[in-house]
Order: C-alpha cells, then structure tokens, then sequence
C-alpha cells in the first residue's frame, strides 16, 4: 500500500455522562480511497465522524491531517483542512437555492456574485457528473438532489475529505447507483471519502475498505476485495450474548391484529412504508427489528392512527365480541372509541408519550382524562395509579408532583409504560422501550411485556439489541427502508442472519441456504 | 384650486407621508428576516424622534447655523438613539432568550415615555428652526411638494440599499439564512449572535429615522410628536404588506400613506357622497391594516414559501450542548 | 501531552449557557425581588439625573400617590382588576402558546357592541334587559373578533401575533368611525350615556372588583381542574403529544381563542357599564398590551397575575402621582415601567438558564 495518508486518527475516544461512545480508536484514511465504517445503531460511527467534523471535540486522542496533527473545534477548522461532511439530516436553508445554500458561510474573499456561484457549481456538477440546477429551491427538491446540494456544498469549500453519513438510507436504488458512480468520480480524482452505512452490498460494491465498528471500539480494518458479508456481519455484530430473559410459550395465539399492504410516503416525498404486511397474534411477542429509521416509527405511528396512508388495510379482531374493525384512516380517538384496547409507548417518550413539564399524576391523565361526562378531570383515580405504578415499578422520583422531565430515562420509561400498561390493552406496541435505560430497568421492562404476553396481549416490540430481540420474541420481523425484508422465528434465530436480513432491500427467505443479493 | 392642483397634493402629501412608514419597515425588515419580532418599533421610531430633535436644538443652542451639519448631526443622532433601543431588545430577546413579544411591548412603552418626556422639555421653536434645512431641496414651496425633502430621498436610497445588501450580497444572505435556519447558519460558521445584534441594531437605527422625519420634515409641529407611535404600528403592518422586501415597501408605503390622508383628500376629487363625509376617514385609515390581514392570510393560504414570515421569526435560538 | 491539555482548553469557551431544571420557589423569588429591586435604584438614578429628585422622597411619593387616600385606594384597585380581567382573557391563549397580542381590539370592539346597543336602545327597554343585551353582544363581538385569526390559524396556520396585532387597529378605526357616525357635531366625543348603568354596589367600582375576583377564581379553576384547561396545557406543551391522546389541536386553539375573546368582550362590557358608559378610541387605554406582560410575567396563573397587575398599576399611578407633584412630564410613568420590566424581563434567563463557567484545570 504506497498510497499516501490523507487522514489518522489515534487513540481517540469520547464519551457523553457516562456513556463511552468512542473508545480509543485507531483509523487511517488514504488517499484516492473509499472507506466504509459499519457497525451497528448506537456503535459510535456517527459521534466518530462528528470528532472528524468539528461537531464535537474528542476527550482525548489525536487527529493528523496528511501527517500533521490538527485541532478541529469546529466545523470551520474542519473545512480549513479540507474536511467536509454530509450529514444524515440536511442542513439547508429551505427558501434558498441550490447556488445560495451551496456559498452560504463561505468567506474566500471574493465579491459575491451569485452568477460565479452558478457557474462554478455547474463546473463542479460537470466535473464529478452530477445533476442540478443552481437555481432550484430547496424546498422544491428532491431528497436525492438535497442531497446533491450538500455534496456539493462541500465540495466547493474545496474539501479533500468528504465523509458522508447514511448517505444511500433515503435514496432509491437507482439514485444509490448514481451516487456511486460520483463517489467513484471523485476517488478517482484524489478525494479521501469515508461513508457511513448499513448496508453490505452497498459496502462490498463501492468501497476499497471496511471499518468495522462494535459498541464504540474498532474491530478491524479490511480490505473489500478480501472479506464477504457473512465475515463483515460477524464482525459487526459480535458474538451471541445470552440475557437469560425468562421466555414462556405463547399459549392459544389468535391473531389480533392484521396488516396488509401498508404504504405511506412522507412529505419530501419518501415511500417510509412499502407494502408491510403481517399479523400480531396474541400472547406473543412479535419482535420488529431493523436500522434505525427504516420505517419502524411510520409503522407504529400508522398502526396508532397517527401515519397518513397512501394505501393498505389495518384489520383488529376484537376479542371481546369477535368483531373484526378497519383502523385505517382513523383517529386515535375514532380508535379508541371503536373499542380497540390499543396502548403504543412511542420512541419519542418526553416528545410525545409524556409531557414533560408536567407532573405523574398529570402524565397519568393523558389516557383517561376524557373519562365521564363532568367538565371537570378526575385527578384522584390517575393519582392512586401514579403511586401504584411508583411502588409497583419502583419509579425513583421526589414526589408525584415531581415535572417527569426531571426524572433519570428510567423511571421515565416506567412511567410511561406503566400507563400504557394500565390501561389494560390488547394490543401493546413498544419502541425501543429500553433505549438508553441500565440493566436493571431494561429487565424490568422486558418482564412487563412478558407479563402482557402471559396474559394473552398482542405485544410488538421495536427493538435495536439483537440479543434482546432473539431472546424476548416469539417471532422477529425484520424491517430495511419501509420494507419487510424477513420474518423469523427468534428461537434458534441467528444474530448474523438477522443482521443481514436489516441490511437487504429485498425480503428474502431465511433458512434455504440461498444466498441472494437482492 | 382646480383637480391637478389637488391631485399633485394629495400625491405629495401621500408618499412623504409613507417614508415615516418606509423608514419604521425597512427597520423592522431587517430586525425580522435575523428572526426577530420587534414589537418595539414604535417605541424606537419616538425615540429617535426625540434623540435628532433634541441634538439640533443643542446645535442650535450652540450657535451652529450650517444647515448641511445640523441635518447630518440630526439624522446621525436619531439613528444612534434608535440603535440604542435596538441594543436593549437585542441584550434581552437575543443573549437572554426572552419573549420576542414582551420584550418588544416593553420597549415601546419605555420608548413612547422617553420621547414624551423629551419632547416636553425641548423648545420647538428651537429644534423647529432647522424645519427648511430638512426640507430641502423645496423648502420655499407652497405646494405639499415642500415636504420633498432630504430624507424622502434618504429613506428611497435606505430601502433600495437594504434591499440590496440583504437580496445581493453575501451578508445578507447570512443574514437571511440566520432568519431562516439559524442552526444551518450556525454549522456553517456563521454567527449567529452577531448577525442578530447588527440586524437589530441597524434596523432599530433606521427605524428611529422615521421619527425623525415626521416630526422635521412631514409634520413639522410642536404637536407632531404626539402621533408617532400610532404610525409606527403602520410600519410593522407595511412589512407584511411588502412580503418581507424593502423595495416592495418604497411602493407600499405610497400606498399607505395615500390611504393614510385620503380622508382630508378625497371629498374634493372623488364626487361621491358617501365619501365626501368625514365618516369616511376612519374607514380609510382602516384599509392599510385590512388589507395587511388579507395578505397575510392570503400568504399564508397559498404557503409559497419566499412569501412567508422567515421560519424562525420569534423562536429564540439556542444551541443546545449535549 | 501537554499539547492535547492546552487543546482542550481553547474549545472550551470562558462560559456556556444552559437550560436547567425548574429552580425551587424561594430561589425564583429571590431572583425576581432582586431585580426588581436592582431596577428600582436604576430608576431612582434616572430619576435623580433627570429630575433631581431625592429618590426616597419619589418612592414615598409614589405610595402616598397610590394609596394616600381610599379614593386612590379604589382607583388602584379598580385600575387593577381592569387590567387584570384583560390578562385572564389573554392566558388561556398564551398558555396554549398561541400568541394573542389582540386584547386591545378585542376589550375595543366588545366596548363598541355596548355602546352600539346603548346608543341605539336607549330607554325602550327596561335596564336589565338593555344589560342583557348588552353583555351578550359585547362578549359576541369580543369572541368573533378573536374568532378570526384563530381560524385562520387553526387552518393555515397564519401567524397569529401579526394578525391580532393588525385587529387591533382594525377596532380602533372601528370605533372612530361610529363616533363620527354618532356625533353629528363633528366632535367624535360621545359623552357618558345615561342608559345601560350596572347597579352600585357600595361604590362604583366594587362590582366590577367583585366580578373580576371570581373571574380569576374561576379562570384558575378552568386552566387547572377542566378538561378543557388540562387540553390546553397538552396542546401548549407538546401539540406531538395531543395528537398522540388524540387531541384535536385544531379545534383546541378556535375553542380557547373564543374563550379569550369571550372574556375580552366581558371586559369591555364592564368598562362600558360600570364605568364609562361610552367608548372612545382610548377605551381600552393601551392597557391591552400591559395585560400581556402581566399574564407572561405571572407564568400565566391567575392568582400570582394578582401580583402583577398591582405591580403594573403601582409603577403607572405612582409615576402618574410623580409626574403632578414634582411637576414633570405625564411621560414618566412609562419610563419607569419600561425599565423595570426590562429588569423583570432580563431576570427570567437566570431562572431558566444557568451559566457553567469553564472548570478550572486541576494539575
């Protein structure tokens, strides 16, 4: 390997409180090079990259840039050693054009003058093969020329360096293929690019080198030409942990819940789901996995009444009378009203599932408050079900009247499901209930849904550890960019299998030894 | 007094008029494409008022007849004083996060109350003595063509040059992004702080002028103070009404200013007799803020997106750190 | 690694701000007595550069001119419930984080409804029938006036600051119009009209204080233990979150925004009936902006507003008190009010924020 190095970094490492998202990595990135990093949601890639950007500033270590060592504090300093990076959300100024974004923040001395702008960013379209009318707005682009603006945004700073995160998660296969041949372009050329993503025929196809990332540490460094999925999976994924989480068969399954056909397109014009289809039964735990972002949210939210729909049907057998109701293009309200026992602890738990600013009594309320004909709200049932629920899950908190904001992620959490829990549903959806929780917490969690399992509740549940997901489910449903991409039985479930599964973008049957690309 | 006579009065009654509006918005223009609501523009354009008013009776004081001085010395002050009023909201909305709105209410309060004081202690006869100096070039004139003075062309080359600075060059570009996604403006090394402070402060100075004007070259009274506040409402309807663009509001404030005096105007040009009753005059006094409603609803029902307020007009910006 | 040390400290600045968890009540207060105190010397310094007063001689100047006499007492209390009334009608809005910066228009338009039906049935029917018709058309005309934007809100979302504002002004032409209309004279002065008076009770302002009080009363009640109020807090705290319960945003907003200008439309009938017994342009005396700093400053709960108003009404006749007894300009109350409530203003970024100085490098 003669090439020249463009980028080291050693022994860097930075964690956030507690939580080390970085430990001690060593990298190198040449010249005339496309690096991929892979690992898992939560394995510290994007913080990594952030440290390469400006964005945050690492506790120890150091950077070199071309063999000298650098400080970057800011995006600026980054751009001044001719780093640049795209980030997974665009940061664009939606009422400007394409030329305008491109220059904003750009101080090389020159008058400005938005026709240069213009040309030089048709120069630069030309010179790697891009497509773009410099005079576009934002807002009336697609994600995919968005995209294109940022690329370019920082190519016109004159970065060497472009590091590009998830770039292919919202672009369609076509576009992906396009965008490949552009990195290409620009490797060739002399670029450095190091791209951040998940999925592995993406990786073998367009890099010269993997990084493999697990749980803030780098694995190893491979070349493309010398490594295969099955080996990159078990590198990224690591070996099976057992949790011992107590799991009892499903007893009597009846379906619950069937969903056909889903697909919604959100509003910069994204199929989030594509024709999701598959049934929720009761007394069982179905496991949804997949990449952050892969349309786990828009399923959830559709399911609740809270996803517009652009076509499918959501079917509920009640078990109460047996009648089978269409959930599609209703409100939570109309749901509820339906008599569908339907409880969701969203992702979003201080967002939307609790208010944070107000008190547990009053986040009790948020499900019952409509309760009785009064204009006045109950406060004392909701009370007696705060306390109950702060003894019962044994919620750390100064008080009831304590705002939940205030309280660690946990308890927050155990608020939250506590109340999803009371309300006696017959179907409970979860996502990512455990996320940034400790052990103990997460058990208590998982022992509350098993509960629910045992006593007959449908229960999906969104998970990110794959540990978790094979040894708390019955069944695991594997998700990639709105599509179901597999669905497996989790006992005997195979970690790698069901990484490669979320990193498809066709469904593929497991278990016939047929290895399919897509 | 045969029609044309009246007609070319109403005219040049009307667009003098509209550059006490024109200097008030262009102001407030600036302050809100950095994302600021500044609800204290009629505050601010008071005190400029009293701030150029009370520096030409020093001159005068002091012996000093060069009108080219006095006129530049007024104009300069009524901006600082402005300015001034614009580092306040800018210390309190923008280093300390408080509520756009309250702030700005404050600020026209103390505002009103510092040019009121003021203006009770100055001597109108003194600062009025510059009244030609303002009006100048056609300060003899015996038409309303008089009130075509300096600062008509002033404020038309102020609104053209903001216009410029903010659709032309690359700080207002900045400054516009700053209005419109601070946290991109933010990432890409702009700061943010900064642009808010000078776009506050600079509006502020050149909203302050419009005060100024009224009172030295449009009213040119002892009284004349008195209505300040009320046109400077007019000046934040007249942002909406102008969509954000300074060029737009040279227009704009014709128009409002014609509406503005059309009651004193119209009974002798248009023959109709439901116009020809003072009745008519609150109700065309009206029409500037009525048709400021209809635009912004129409705007806002259409959603085009360059005619929008800027996206973070009134939410605070803080960088949260993890 | 005497290098990576020295990094770490240039990216660090001197100080960051950030937002912290809620500050006990003794701290809050502590913090807020103490800028009003802090503004209080500012204002004694202006005053003295000013007006070369003897600040203490000006204070107690103040509160002899506030609350001398019981007549001044009354006026003060009167002053206030007025106030206090246009700040219950703009809360719940606020709390909804719906910026109504319209109660001026709407008091204004709710007063000329009054008057309009004063003017118009003068004596034909009995008085508490003419008060009925009165009080509906003010609270009608207050509600429909801060129907509009909320509609427009609710379906386009147009910013409601803007257009309230706009309103405002509307009314104020409005109401100029009919008193060119009503005054053949050309005066645009109507006078008080001796129809539609509401009963004495003791004094006349002492009904009003009596309704204003339930008022707040029943407004805590409503924002705390409705339905209606706690939905109002979920839409204000989180509109992801009233979705989610299945709150309809839409309907909340035009529901708490006719409650608002239901109120509004109740203070200008009280101002009408028990006081005025006319309208002017002047009706609702600017007081419809001061009520938007009383609600924010009393965290939009009615009881600590009690507190506020009084403040706002000491600070503008305590300065009105100044300004005739030392002679000076009627333009000095709102000096002072402007400067303290920069300082009330200023002093909220340190009750919600905290400034982490750089730690200094232990060796």
């Amino acid at each position: 390997m003669d090439k020249a190095v463009a980028l080291e970094l050693r022994g860097v490492t930075k964690s956030f409180g507690s939580v080390i998202a970085n430990n001690n990595v060593d990298l190198t990135v040449y010249k005339n090079e496309i690096l991929a990093i892979l690992g898992e949601n939560g394995c510290g890639k994007t913080t990594l990259m952030n440290m390469i950007a400006g964005i945050y500033f690492p506790d120890s270590g150091h950077i070199l840039v071309d063999g000298e060592e650098v400080v970057i504090r800011s995006p600026k300093d980054a751009f001044k050693y001719k780093i640049g990076m795209i980030h997974q959300h665009f940061k664009l100024v939606d009422v400007f054009s394409a030329s305008e974004n491109i220059v904003l923040g750009v101080k090389d001395g020159t008058r400005y003058n938005l026709k240069e702008v213009n040309n030089r960013v048709l120069e630069i379209s030309q010179r790697y093969g891009f497509n773009i009318d410099p005079k576009k707005k934002i807002y009336e682009m697609s994600v995919s020329e968005k995209q294109t603006v940022e690329i370019i945004k920082v190519l016109y700073r004159g970065a060497d360096i472009l590091i590009l995160d998830e770039p292919t998660a919202v672009l369609t296969p076509q576009e992906t293929e396009k965008l490949f041949k552009v990195l290409r372009r620009m490797r060739d050329d002399g670029k450095s690019i190091i791209i951040i993503t998940h999925k592995l025929h993406e990786v073998l196809s367009i890099s010269d080198k993997v990084a493999v990332l697990r749980k803030g540490e780098h694995i190893a460094t491979v070349n493309t030409s010398e490594t295969n999925e099955s080996e990159l999976t078990e590198m990224m994924v690591g070996k099976k942990v057992d949790l011992n989480i107590h799991r009892s068969e499903p007893v009597d399954p009846q379906t619950r819940l069937t969903v056909s056909g889903l697909t919604s397109t959100n509003h910069d014009g994204i199929k989030v789901l594509d024709d999701v289809s598959f049934t929720a039964r009761s007394g069982e735990i179905l496991g949804i996995a997949g990449i952050a972002g892969s349309g786990q949210r828009e399923l959830l939210e559709a399911i609740a009444g809270l996803q517009h729909l652009d076509s499918g049907e959501i079917t509920y057998n009640n078990p109460k009378n047996g009648e089978v109701v269409n959930l599609r293009d209703k409100t939570p309200l109309q749901i509820r009203d339906l008599g569908v026992r339907l409880s969701f602890v969203p992702e979003d738990r201080l967002g939307m599932g609790l208010v944070g600013n107000m008190n547990i009594t009053d986040n009790m309320m948020l499900r019952s408050y409509r309760r009785g004909h009064s204009f006045f709200v109950d406060r004392q049932r909701p009370k007696d079900l705060a306390n109950e629920i702060v003894n019962s899950l044994e919620v750390v908190t100064p008080g009831l009247n304590t705002p939940v904001r205030r309280l660690s992620g946990g308890n927050v959490q155990k608020v939250l499901v506590g109340r999803e829990i009371a309300a006696s549903p017959k179907l409970l959806m979860a996502a990512y209930p455990v996320r940034g929780l400790d052990i103990n917490s997460s058990y208590t969690i998982y022992n509350l849904l098993n509960k629910q399992k045992e006593n007959g509740v449908a229960v999906i549940f969104v998970g990110e550890d794959l540990d978790v997901l094979i040894d708390l489910c019955d069944r695991i449903l594997v998700i990639n960019s709105g599509r179901i991409t597999g669905i497996v039985e989790a006992r005997g479930a195979k970690k790698e299998d069901i990484g490669l599964l979320m990193t498809k973008t066709e469904r593929v049957v497991i278990d016939t030894e047929e290895e399919n690309n897509g | 007094m045969n029609i044309f006579t009246s007609i070319f009065n109403y005219l040049f009654s009307a667009i003098p008029l509209g550059m006490t509006f024109l200097y008030g918005s262009t102001g407030e223009i600036l302050t809100e494409k950095a994302g600021h609501l500044n609800l204290g523009i009629p505050g601010i354009m008071c005190v400029g008022a009293a701030g150029g008013c009370a520096s030409i009776q020093l001159l005068i004081n002091a012996g000093i007849t060069n009108p080219v001085l006095i006129v530049v010395v007024g104009i300069l002050c009524a901006f600082l004083s402005g300015a001034l009023m614009g580092l306040i909201y800018s210390v309190l909305a923008v280093t300390f996060h408080a509520n756009q709105n309250v702030t700005g209410l404050a600020l026209t309060t103390f505002g009103v109350g510092v040019m009121k004081f003021t203006m009770t202690k100055l001597l109108p006869v003194k600062y009025l003595n510059a009244l030609p100096y303002f009006r100048f070039p056609f300060n003899s004139s015996q038409t309303s063509l008089k009130y075509c003075g300096v600062m008509v062309f002033l404020g038309i080359a102020v609104a053209i040059a903001t216009s410029y600075v903010l659709f032309r060059t690359r700080v207002g570009l900045h400054l516009r992004a700053v209005g419109e996604n601070p946290a991109t403006a933010d990432a890409v090394g702009i700061n943010v702080s900064l642009y808010k402070y000078m776009a506050t402060c600079i509006g502020s100075g050149i909203s302050g002028l419009g005060g100024l004007f009224y009172i030295m070259d449009y009213a040119g009274s002892r009284e004349a103070y008195l209505s300040i506040e009320a046109l400077g409402w007019l000046a934040i309807a007249l942002v909406i009404f102008a969509l954000w663009k300074p060029h737009v509001s040279i227009f704009g404030s014709a128009i409002f200013g014609a509406l503005f005096v059309a009651g004193s105007f119209i009974p002798s040009l248009i023959p109709i007799a439901m116009l020809q009753k003072m009745e008519a005059t609150p109700l065309l006094k009206m029409l500037p803020y009525v048709v400021t409603v209809i635009v912004l609803v129409v705007t806002s029902i259409r959603d085009k997106k360059e005619n929008q307020p800027p996206a973070s007009l009134g939410v605070p910006y803080f960088r949260e750190e993890r | 690694m005497a290098k990576k040390d020295n990094t770490a400290r240039i990216h660090e600045p001197l100080f960051h701000i950030a937002k912290r968890d809620a500050l006990p009540l003794g701290k809050t207060v502590l913090i807020r007595a103490s800028a009003i105190l802090i503004s209080l010397v500012v204002c004694a310094i202006v005053c003295f550069v000013l007006i070369k007063i003897n600040p203490l001689e000006l204070y107690s100047t103040m509160f002899e001119g506030v609350f001398g006499t019981s007549r001044r007492i009354w006026k003060f209390l009167k002053d206030s419930a007025v106030l206090l009334c246009f700040a219950l009608a703009v809360t719940p809005a606020f709390k909804m984080k719906f910026w109504n910066i319209g109660a001026e228009g709407q008091v204004l338009v709710s007063c000329l409804a009054s008057v309009a039906c004063m003017y118009y049935l003068k004596d034909s029917v009995d008085t508490w029938l003419l008060l009925i018709i009165m009080f509906v058309a003010s609270v009608l005309a207050g509600a429909a006036w801060a129907l509009l934007p909320a509609i427009c809100k609710a379906q386009w979302n147009t910013n409601e600051t803007l257009f309230t504002l706009m309103m405002n002004y509307v009314a104020t032409n409005l109401v100029a119009f009919f008193l060119i209309k009503w005054t053949p004279d050309g005066s645009s002065s109507l006078g008080s009209l001796p129809y539609g008076h509401l009963p004495q009770v003791l004094n006349e302002y002492l009904l009003l204080i009596i309704v204003v009080a339930l008022l707040t009363v029943g407004m805590y009640i409503y924002l705390k233990y409705s339905k209606q109020g706690y939905e109002i807090s979920v839409v204000g705290e989180s509109q992801k979150t009233a979705s989610y319960i299945g709150i309809s945003v839409k309907k909340v907003i035009v529901r708490t925004m006719l409650v608002s200008g239901a109120i509004c439309g109740l203070a200008g009938f009280l101002i009408v009936s028990a006081l005025d017994h006319s309208v002017t342009t002047e009706s609702a005396g600017g007081q419809g902006f001061t009520a938007i700093m009383v609600s924010w400053l009393g965290k939009f709960n009615p009881f600590i507003m009690i507190i506020t108003s009084f403040l706002m009404i000491f600070l503008q006749q305590g300065a009105d008190r100044i300004s005739t007894e030392f002679n000076i300009s009627n333009a000095f109350p709102s000096i002072v009010t402007g400067i303290i409530l920069f300082f009330i203003i200023g002093c909220e970024f340190f009750i919600n924020y905290k400034i982490i100085f750089r730690q200094k490098e232990v060796k």
